[in-house]
C-alpha cells in the first residue's frame, strides 16, 4: 500500500488529462453535437413510426367503422293472410314457402303509387335487401299472430341503396331555391321558372362539369403521337378534337341552356315531397319530368335543387330509385342503426349481409387447435432443452435449426400441411384442425424460444437452494424454476398466438381461402378465418366490401390488442423480483 | 512459489472429536484446468470448521464436492477418495438427492424462494416427508426459525413473501431452510459477504449457536469471521491445501510460511 512508485504515476494522469486547453474543448462540444445529434435521429425515428401508424389507423377506423353500421327503411308493412298464408292453415311449411317480397313490393308500391311498369317495380325491389324478406319470414315463423296486422318493420336496404345513403355513390349537394318557383304541366312535361340564384348556380355547375371532361379529352389528346404518321391515330385524334370542340360550343356561353343526359351530373328537384328530374336547364328555368309526383300546387317557395355528381350512366342507382331514397329519407322512414348482422352472419355474396361470425369461430377453433398442440409440446422442449438436455453436437444442432425455423417464411409451413396433413394423412381440407396443426408448427419455435429465455431468466440461485435442501433436478425445475418463468413463458405463448391469429399465408395452401357461407361447429367442418376473410373481401370490386374489409380489420386489431395487452398484464402481475 | 508437499493430513482421532468426514487425494478438474489438487483433510464431527484462503485457491470447489453440487456442472471431474462417516460420498450407489438431504448448504447470497416464509422452510421438509401432519409440519418450521433465531422476527408474518426480509434475515432464513431438513453437516459458502456488520454478527453468534448440534464448514474470506467462528482452520492456496488445523493454532503460530504470509496480510 504504502508504495514509493504511486505518486508519479498520479501525476502523470492529472498532467494527461486537461479540461481547459481549446482542443479539449473543442472535443467536449463534438461530444455533445453526437449526443444531440442521435437524440434528434431517434425523435425522427419514433416520429415518422406514430405517423405511418397514425396514418393506418385513422384511415383503417374511417373505412371501416361505418361497416358497423346500416341503414334500413321503416315501412309499413301489411301481413295479407291472401300472401302469406292463401290457405289459411297457418301450417309453418306454407308459412316458409309464402312469397314475403310481395309484402315488401307493396309496402313500397304504397309510397311511390307512380312505379307501376315491370321495369319501375323492379327497380323497387332492388332497393330492399334480400335480408330483409328474410326477416319478415323469420318474424312471421316466430309469432303468427301477426298475419293479417300492419307493423312498422325496419327493411334492411340493398347494399347500393345503403351506399347512396351514406354518399358513397355519389356526392350530392344540395342548392336551397330562393323566391318561387313556378311549376306548369305535368308528368313529363314539367316547366320550372324562377328568378333566384339556384338553376344558375345548377347551371354553372354543369358547365363546369363539362369544362373538366374537355380538359381531360385534351390531356388525352396530348399523350397521342403527332398527327399523320398512323391511320388509327389520326382517327382518334379527329374524333378526341371534335368532342373537345362540341363541348367548347356548349361551355363559350354562360347562361346558354344545357339538355342534360345520363353523361352529365343529374339535378334533381325537390318540391313538396316530390322529385322531379331536370331534363334542360336554363339560368332562370328549366325543363322537367316527375320521378316523385309532388303534391299539386302551381306556386312553390319551399324547393331545392339536388346535384348528383356522379353522371346517371357511371351509377349502381339510377335517378329514379334516387329519388325514391331522397324521399324515403324525406318522409323520415330510413335509419341508420347498428350492424349485428356483422357479427352474426357469415360470409355471403350480398356486401349488406356478409358478416364474420364465421370467420370468427374459424379463427377460435383453429387457435384452439393450436394452442392445445403447442403449449404442451412447447413448453416441454423449452424445459427439456435448457434444464435436461446434454450439451452436444446434436443438440447445438437442435437449437441453431429451432432458431431457423423461427424464420422460415410461413408458406413453407403452409405446403408442409399440404404435403403432410393433407396428402399424406388426408385430413379434411380447409379444416380448423389442419389450420391449427399448421399455426402449430409455425408457432413452436416462437414459444420454445420466449420459453427458454424465460427459464434462463430465472436466477441459477434459486435452483441451487432446491438442490442444496436436498431437491432433486426435476423436483427443483417444477417446483421452482417453471413457476416463475410461467409469466415470461405466458407471455410468449400469447404472443405466438396473436402471431397464429394474423396469418394468412400457410391457411391458403391448405385450402381455408374457400368462400364459406356456413359458421363452423367442428375443427373438421370447412372454415375460414379472420385475416383469411379478410384478404377474401379486400379482392371483391363491390364497393361496399371495402368497407367490410377494414370493419373485420378493426376486428381482427381489437383482438390483436387484447391478446397483447393480456401478455402485458399477465407479465405485470405475475413477475416477481428478486 | 513454496515447493512445500501437502502435509499430511493430521491425525487428531487421539486428541479431538472422530472426523465426520475424510479427504484424501481428492482432485477437481474443470475440463482442462485443475482446480483442487491432492487435497486431504479431515473435519471433525459437531463443531465449526473454517477454509480460507485468496479467490480462487478452489476452498469452494471442495466445499461444493462435500455435497456432490458439482455434479451439475458437466465438465467437472472429481477423483480420490470423500468419505463421509466413512462411506465413500462418490460411490456408484449413492443417491446424491440424498447425500444432499443430509449434507445442507447455505449460499453466499441469501436465496429465499419467492414464497411464503412459511413454505421456504416447509419445502425441504415435505419434500422428504418429514412430518406426517400439519401439526407435525408446523413444529418442525417453527422449531428450525426458532433454531435460526429468526423465529422472534417473522412471527407475525410467516404468511409474508420471503424475499420481503432485509439481508440478514433472509440469510438467516436460508439457515433455517437447511436445518429443517435435519441435516448432519451444513456447508455455508461466504455465508456473510452480502451482508452488513451487524447481520454478520448475528449469523455468527448463530453459527456458535448451532455447532453442538452439527458439523459445520464455512468457507470465508474474512480471517477475522474464521478466528472468531471456527475451532480448526483450512487454508487453501492454488488449488492445494496448505495447512490446517486448530484455529488459534493457524493464527498464533502457523506451521508453514504461505500461510503466515496469508495471514500477516503480505497477499491475499
Amino acid at each position: 500500500m504504502t508504495d514509493p512508485a504511486l505518486p508519479p504515476v498520479m501525476n502523470r494522469a492529472a498532467a494527461g488529462v486537461d479540461f481547459d486547453s481549446a482542443e479539449a474543448r473543442a472535443r467536449l462540444k463534438k461530444r455533445y453535437r453526437a449526443e444531440a445529434r442521435f437524440k434528434a435521429l431517434g425523435l425522427l425515428a419514433v416520429l415518422v413510426t406514430a405517423a405511418f401508424l397514425g396514418f393506418l389507423l385513422v384511415d383503417i377506423l374511417r373505412k371501416g367503422i361505418p361497416s358497423f353500421f346500416e341503414y334500413r327503411a321503416t315501412l309499413q308493412i301489411t301481413f295479407d293472410p291472401a300472401v302469406v298464408d292463401p290457405k289459411g292453415t297457418r301450417d309453418v311449411a306454407d308459412l316458409r314457402g309464402a312469397d314475403y317480397q310481395a309484402l315488401v313490393r307493396a309496402a313500397l308500391q304504397a309510397q311511390f303509387p307512380e312505379a307501376t311498369d315491370r321495369r319501375a317495380r323492379r327497380a323497387l325491389d332492388s332497393m330492399i335487401s334480400s335480408g330483409a324478406v328474410d326477416d319478415l319470414r323469420k318474424a312471421v315463423l316466430a309469432d303468427p299472430g301477426i298475419i293479417g296486422q300492419t307493423r312498422v318493420m325496419p327493411l334492411l336496404l340493398a347494399s347500393d341503396a345503403d351506399l347512396f345513403l351514406r354518399q358513397r355513390e355519389t356526392l350530392i349537394t344540395r342548392l336551397k331555391g330562393s323566391g318561387p318557383l313556378q311549376v306548369q304541366g305535368e308528368g313529363s312535361n314539367i316547366t320550372l321558372r324562377n328568378g333566384g340564384a339556384a338553376f344558375r348556380v345548377a347551371l354553372a355547375g354543369t358547365k363546369s362539369f363539362l369544362a373538366e371532361r374537355r380538359r381531360a379529352l385534351l390531356a388525352e389528346l396530348a399523350t397521342l403521337p403527332p398527327a399523320g404518321g398512323n391511320a388509327s391515330v389520326d382517327a382518334k385524334r379527329n374524333e378526341l378534337e371534335q368532342a373537345a370542340n362540341a363541348i367548347q360550343a356548349r361551355i363559350t356561353d354562360a347562361n346558354a341552356p344545357e339538355t342534360l343526359t345520363d353523361r352529365e351530373p343529374s339535378l334533381l328537384v325537390s318540391i313538396g315531397g316530390g322529385i322531379l328530374k331536370i331534363t334542360e336547364i336554363g339560368p332562370n328555368d328549366a325543363k322537367a319530368t316527375t320521378l316523385v309526383a309532388p303534391r299539386p300546387g302551381s306556386l312553390i317557395t319551399d324547393w331545392s335543387v339536388l346535384t348528383l355528381r356522379v353522371p346517371e350512366t357511371n351509377r349502381r342507382v339510377n335517378d329514379a330509385v334516387s329519388a325514391w331514397l331522397e324521399t324515403l329519407a324525406q318522409r323520415g322512414m330510413t335509419e341508420k342503426a347498428f350492424n349485428a348482422r356483422f357479427f352474426t352472419n357469415g360470409d355471403s355474396r350480398e356486401p349488406e349481409l356478409a358478416g364474420i361470425r364465421g370467420a370468427l369461430i374459424g379463427s377460435a377453433l383453429t387457435l384452439l387447435v393450436t394452442l392445445l398442440l403447442c403449449v404442451p409440446i412447447g413448453v416441454a422442449a423449452a424445459i427439456y432443452l435448457e434444464e435436461f438436455a446434454p450439451k452436444n453436437r446434436f443438440t447445438d444442432l437442435l437449437e441453431v435449426n429451432i432458431n431457423n425455423l423461427a424464420a422460415v417464411p410461413s408458406i413453407v409451413f403452409g405446403l408442409l400441411g399440404l404435403a403432410v396433413f393433407l396428402n399424406a394423412f388426408n385430413l379434411p381440407r380447409s379444416a380448423p384442425l389442419v389450420g391449427g396443426l399448421v399455426l402449430a408448427l409455425l408457432v413452436l419455435p416462437t414459444i420454445i424460444i420466449a420459453s427458454r429465455a424465460a427459464l434462463k431468466a430465472v436466477p441459477p440461485s434459486i435452483k441451487e437452494a432446491a438442490l442444496g435442501i436436498g431437491a432433486s433436478h426435476q423436483q427443483a425445475v417444477f417446483h421452482h424454476v417453471l413457476p416463475l418463468a410461467m409469466p415470461g413463458i405466458m407471455t410468449g405463448t400469447i404472443i405466438g398466438m396473436a402471431h397464429a391469429l394474423g396469418e394468412t399465408a400457410p391457411l391458403l395452401m391448405i385450402g381455408m381461402v374457400a368462400f364459406i357461407v356456413d359458421i363452423p361447429g367442428a375443427i373438421t367442418e370447412a372454415a375460414t378465418v379472420l385475416p383469411v376473410q379478410i384478404f377474401l373481401w379486400s379482392d371483391l370490386p363491390e364497393l361496399a366490401f371495402q368497407s367490410r374489409t377494414a370493419g373485420a380489420i378493426i376486428v381482427l386489431l381489437g383482438f390483436l390488442l387484447v391478446m397483447n395487452a393480456a401478455a402485458v398484464i399477465l407479465r405485470r402481475m405475475f413477475e416477481r423480483r428478486w | 512459489m513454496n515447493e512445500t508437499a501437502n502435509p499430511p493430513a493430521t491425525p487428531e482421532t487421539s486428541e479431538g472429536p472422530r472426523a465426520k468426514i475424510t479427504a484424501r487425494n481428492v482432485n477437481v478438474h474443470y475440463g482442462d484446468k485443475h482446480a483442487l489438487k491432492d487435497v486431504s483433510v479431515d473435519v471433525p464431527e459437531k463443531g465449526v470448521m473454517a477454509f480460507i484462503g485468496p479467490s480462487g485457491c478452489g476452498k469452494s470447489t471442495f466445499l461444493r464436492c462435500i455435497n456432490r453440487m458439482n455434479d451439475t456442472i458437466p465438465i467437472c471431474r472429481v477423483t480420490g477418495d470423500l468419505r463421509m462417516d466413512g462411506r465413500d460420498i462418490y460411490e456408484p450407489g449413492l443417491d446424491p438427492v440424498l447425500l444432499r438431504a443430509r449434507v445442507g448448504m447455505v449460499f453466499q447470497k441469501p436465496n429465499p424462494f419467492p414464497k411464503s416464509i412459511y413454505e421456504n422452510v416447509a419445502y425441504g421438509p415435505r419434500l422428504h416427508g418429514l412430518a406426517r401432519d400439519r401439526t407435525e409440519l408446523d413444529e418442525i418450521v417453527l422449531g428450525a426459525l426458532k433454531k435460526a433465531s429468526l423465529f422472534d422476527e417473522v412471527k407475525d408474518r410467516l404468511k409474508d413473501s420471503g424475499t420481503s426480509l432485509s439481508g440478514g434475515q433472509q440469510q438467516r432464513l436460508c439457515i433455517a431452510r437447511a436445518i429443517a431438513v435435519r441435516p448432519e453437516v451444513i456447508l455455508m459458502d461466504e455465508p456473510c459477504s452480502a451482508l452488513d456488520p451487524i447481520a454478520t454478527a448475528k449469523i455468527e453468534e448463530l453459527i456458535d449457536e448451532l455447532r453442538s448440534n452439527f458439523t459445520i464448514v464455512i468457507v470465508t474470506h474474512s480471517m477475522q469471521q474464521a478466528a472468531r467462528v471456527s475451532q480448526r482452520t483450512a487454508f487453501f492456496h492454488l488449488g492445494k491445501l496448505i495447512e490446517d488445523g486448530v484455529t488459534d493454532q493457524i493464527f498464533m503460530n502457523p506451521r508453514q510460511e504461505l500461510t503466515r504470509n496469508y495471514i500477516t496480510g503480505r497477499f491475499g
